[in-house]
């Protein structure tokens, strides 16, 4: 794919005091996105605000949809317009999202959508923090399919971790998801925006053979189709149905299978290239802490308290959640005594770490079930239970 | 028939896809110079396909292409062998 | 079959339909092919740059036109083809998008997208093909069902007001709004040449033929007899007040040009608004220097 330069009209270079969804929405700017259809819902309304104020001089279309359900269809065309394109929710939207989701899987249209996780399920905490969404990125939509899901810590990772998700999606033609929550989303930070040269985007593989030779959905050595746009005169079709290469809907059972399969392992079989993660002090760790977001903050003090009481802790803090690092959980179940996942959920991911470990190591989780952040006292209290 | 001089009517030859008509029964019915009849053979179907009884009737009005739901009907204008005439199927 | 292709090569709708696709799915007698047809006669006497032209359809029989008319074609989520088609619009401003699907997709479960793209006045044509029912699924009773009709989840009789299309595309702010039976084949063909070339937010509803289903479920016969039923109480009334536009069962059939308006487009508002704001800072979006 192409490696491109930053538009500088986008990118705000600069040292700036920014809450994580204004991150976003620099992030968004900075990787080139021009098109955003959004609805408005707490905590994630100002994403959206900070992006209709800005695009006017970036040069690029803000729209309010009439709900989250046209904002997505809305993304889904304008990214086969050739625009990179996204738009932020939070938990009820984002339940109305998926069928369209799936559209955009099976059209393997790149697109990005930010969670703003708050309280659920139903209408919940509208102004507090959750990580209620894991499971619901992943598996929300009907059907088999893969996406990558991303989890930044801060208003600076935000803003980085919003081009990384462009990139990857653009790559990959998967919708990419951001999944931050409310207390990232309203916690105001330092975030340093680099000069436009050296922020790297990447663009889809667009399509340069004969006209007439172009099949929408035939694998590359890479496993991702060429990409072209509407309006280039390549008169294709594409569809939500069941598709042969020619994009063509093909209603039998080996369709099926050839279709699924390859939008499941075009994200699982280049996982290794997507994954990441942060580790600290696993190598001779008794315990690892799993965390992710704003709970990895979190664990910072109560893994320094377990470190004072002498108890061999590491901590793994994942910044791709999906797909999910079933390699690194699995080498680290072999030479721990346990996992601790402290998450504002009641059993999300813990339930990944699980099934990884196959066995060999237990997950004990930390619960919490929304509306604000562990009491570190807690983490240190499951890590100490874990350590004996 | 010779109108004003130089003006003739058109002419149109129908081309029918037999079997992939489904036998509505449109173009029958709204040809307006009754140029075509439901045929007493059956297609691959099992329907009966229209038959052009009357080719000389044919004006290329062309409403028989258009009304059909199947696109298995189309008509060519008669290319004219005088003068005056461009002769072009599609106008 | 030898004969098969150079039918195909000749037809002259080749380059319009992807002839490799068809016979298409649509039942004896139904008339979606008579409107495909009608369209595709649209185009080509618009001479409108082809490459510029999308389809988007959603679910549904209607909703299969998108597979079949050789365009860069979209067939999209049950009742989502116009917020699609506004992506696609807004993405690209030079193309020419049509919403290709039935009354079931557009006025049922997206009936808040089309009311939101007429008031925001999207440059989008959006061709409704009437049949009073959900056909694809089995004929279910749909919001255009008439008074009494018979529908598979109305086995006594619908019960339910249906809509006026017209009356609400009106009242929703389209600038262009028409009404014709799949019968009026030439008159369809004017009116979808009209809104190609018409800037705003342009509806065409076309009351066709379904046989296997609506037709069937209330004795009317097959796709003839329903021609006749339009034949013999269609009715064309130009501007008409959309107010009087309902269609009771096997009622009259007042059809025509009722709306015909010029009105800023989305865009063009979008444009307008912001440089009044902000000045020489602003570049317009989507209009070429």
């Amino acid at each position: 794919m192409k490696k491109v330069k930053a538009d500088p009209k986008g990118v705000l270079t600069g040292a700036h005091y920014l809450d994580g969804d204004f991150a976003i929405a620099e992030g968004a700017l900075a990787a080139g996105c021009r098109f955003f259809a959004g609805y408005p819902i707490t905590p994630s309304t100002e994403t959206a605000e900070r992006f209709a104020e800005r695009i006017p001089h970036v040069g690029g279309v803000f729209i309010q949809m009439e709900d989250e359900i046209a904002s997505v269809a809305a993304l889904i065309g304008a990214s086969w317009a050739g625009k990179k394109a996204m738009t932020v929710t939070s938990g009820p939207g984002f339940s109305l999202m998926m069928e369209n989701i799936g559209l955009a899987c099976m059209m393997e249209a790149p697109l990005v959508i930010a969670n703003v996780q708050r309280g659920g399920p139903s209408t919940g905490l509208p102004t507090l923090t959750g990580q209620q969404d894991m499971m619901q990125v992943r598996w929300g939509s009907h059907g088999d399919y893969e996406i990558i899901a991303l989890c930044p810590d801060s208003p600076q990772e935000c803003f980085n971790l919003v081009i990384d998700a462009f990139n990857l999606s653009e790559i990959y033609r998967v919708p990419t998801f951001i999944m931050t929550d409310e207390c990232v989303g309203h916690m105001n930070e330092k975030v340093v925006i680099p000069p436009a040269e050296e922020i790297e985007l990447v663009e889809r593989k667009w399509y340069e053979g004969p006209k007439d030779k172009y099949l929408p959905y035939k694998p590359d050595k890479d496993m991702i189709p060429f990409m072209i746009k509407a309006g280039d005169g390549y008169r294709f079709h594409t569809t939500g149905l069941t598709h042969d290469e020619r994009g063509y809907p093909v209603i039998n059972a080996e369709c099926q299978n050839v279709c699924v399969r390859h939008l499941v392992d075009k994200i699982k079989k280049n996982a290794d290239k997507i994954i990441r993660y942060e580790e600290d002090a696993t190598d001779d760790a008794e315990i690892v802490v799993v965390s992710y977001g704003i709970t990895s903050r979190v664990t910072t003090r109560a893994v320094m308290q377990a470190r004072k009481a002498g108890i061999k802790v590491g901590t793994l803090r994942l910044i791709t959640v999906w797909p999910f690092p079933e390699k690194k959980i699995k080498e680290l179940a072999k030479k721990i005594k346990a996992f601790v996942v402290p998450e504002i959920n009641y059993g999300q991911m813990v339930i990944e770490v699980e099934r990884c470990a196959f066995g060999q190591a237990p997950a004990i989780h930390v619960p919490h079930c929304g509306g604000w952040v562990h009491n570190p006292n807690d983490i240190f209290k499951a890590i100490k239970e874990a350590a004996r | 028939m010779i109108y004003f001089g130089d003006l003739k009517a058109k002419k149109g030859k129908i081309h029918i896809n037999k079997d992939r008509c489904k036998g509505c029964g449109f173009c029958v019915e709204y040809c307006p110079k009754d140029v075509l009849e439901l045929s007493e053979e059956f297609n691959i179907k099992g329907y009966h396909p229209p038959l052009v009884r009357n080719e000389d009737a044919c004006c290329y009005c062309q409403l028989c292409e258009t009304i059909c739901p199947e696109f298995a009907l189309f008509v060519i204008l008669k290319k004219e062998e005088e003068e005056g005439e461009k002769g072009e199927s599609r106008p | 079959m030898k004969a098969e292709e150079r039918f195909e090569e000749k037809n002259p709708m080749e380059g319009f339909l992807r002839m490799d696709r068809i016979p298409h799915i649509w039942c004896p007698g139904c008339g979606i092919g008579v409107v495909v047809s009608s369209f595709a006669e649209a185009l080509r006497k618009s001479k409108i740059d082809l490459d510029k032209v999308c389809i988007v359809s959603g679910i549904g029989c209607t909703g299969r036109v998108a597979g079949y008319v050789k365009l860069d074609s979209f067939h999209s989520t049950h009742g989502r083809a116009i917020p699609f088609a506004t992506g696609l619009k807004l993405g690209n401003p030079e193309l020419k998008l049509v919403v290709f699907s039935g009354d079931g997709d557009i006025f049922g479960i997206g009936g808040n997208h089309f009311i939101h793209a007429a008031r925001r006045n999207m440059d989008i044509l959006v061709i409704c093909v009437n049949n009073f029912n959900y056909a694809m699924t089995g004929g279910q009773v749909a919001a255009t069902t008439p008074l009494t009709a018979n529908a598979s989840t109305a086995p006594y009789g619908n019960f339910e007001y249906p809509f006026s299309l017209p009356y609400l595309a009106e009242a929703s702010g389209a600038t262009y709004v028409a009404r014709w039976t799949a019968l009026h084949l030439r008159r369809v063909t004017m009116s979808i040449q009209e809104a190609l070339v018409k800037r705003g937010f342009s509806f065409i509803e076309v009351i066709t033929p379904c046989v296997t289903l609506y037709a069937r479920r209330n004795r009317l016969g097959d796709g003839l007899n329903l021609m006749k039923y339009y034949y013999e109480k269609s009715e064309i009334q130009h501007g008409a007040d959309t107010r009087t536009l309902d269609i009771s069962y096997q009622g009259k059939l007042i059809v025509g040009k009722f709306v015909d308006i010029q009105k800023p487009t989305f865009l063009d508002c979008m444009n307008e608004h912001l440089a009044k704001a902000l000045g020489e800072k602003y570049k317009p979006y989507g209009v070429k220097p």
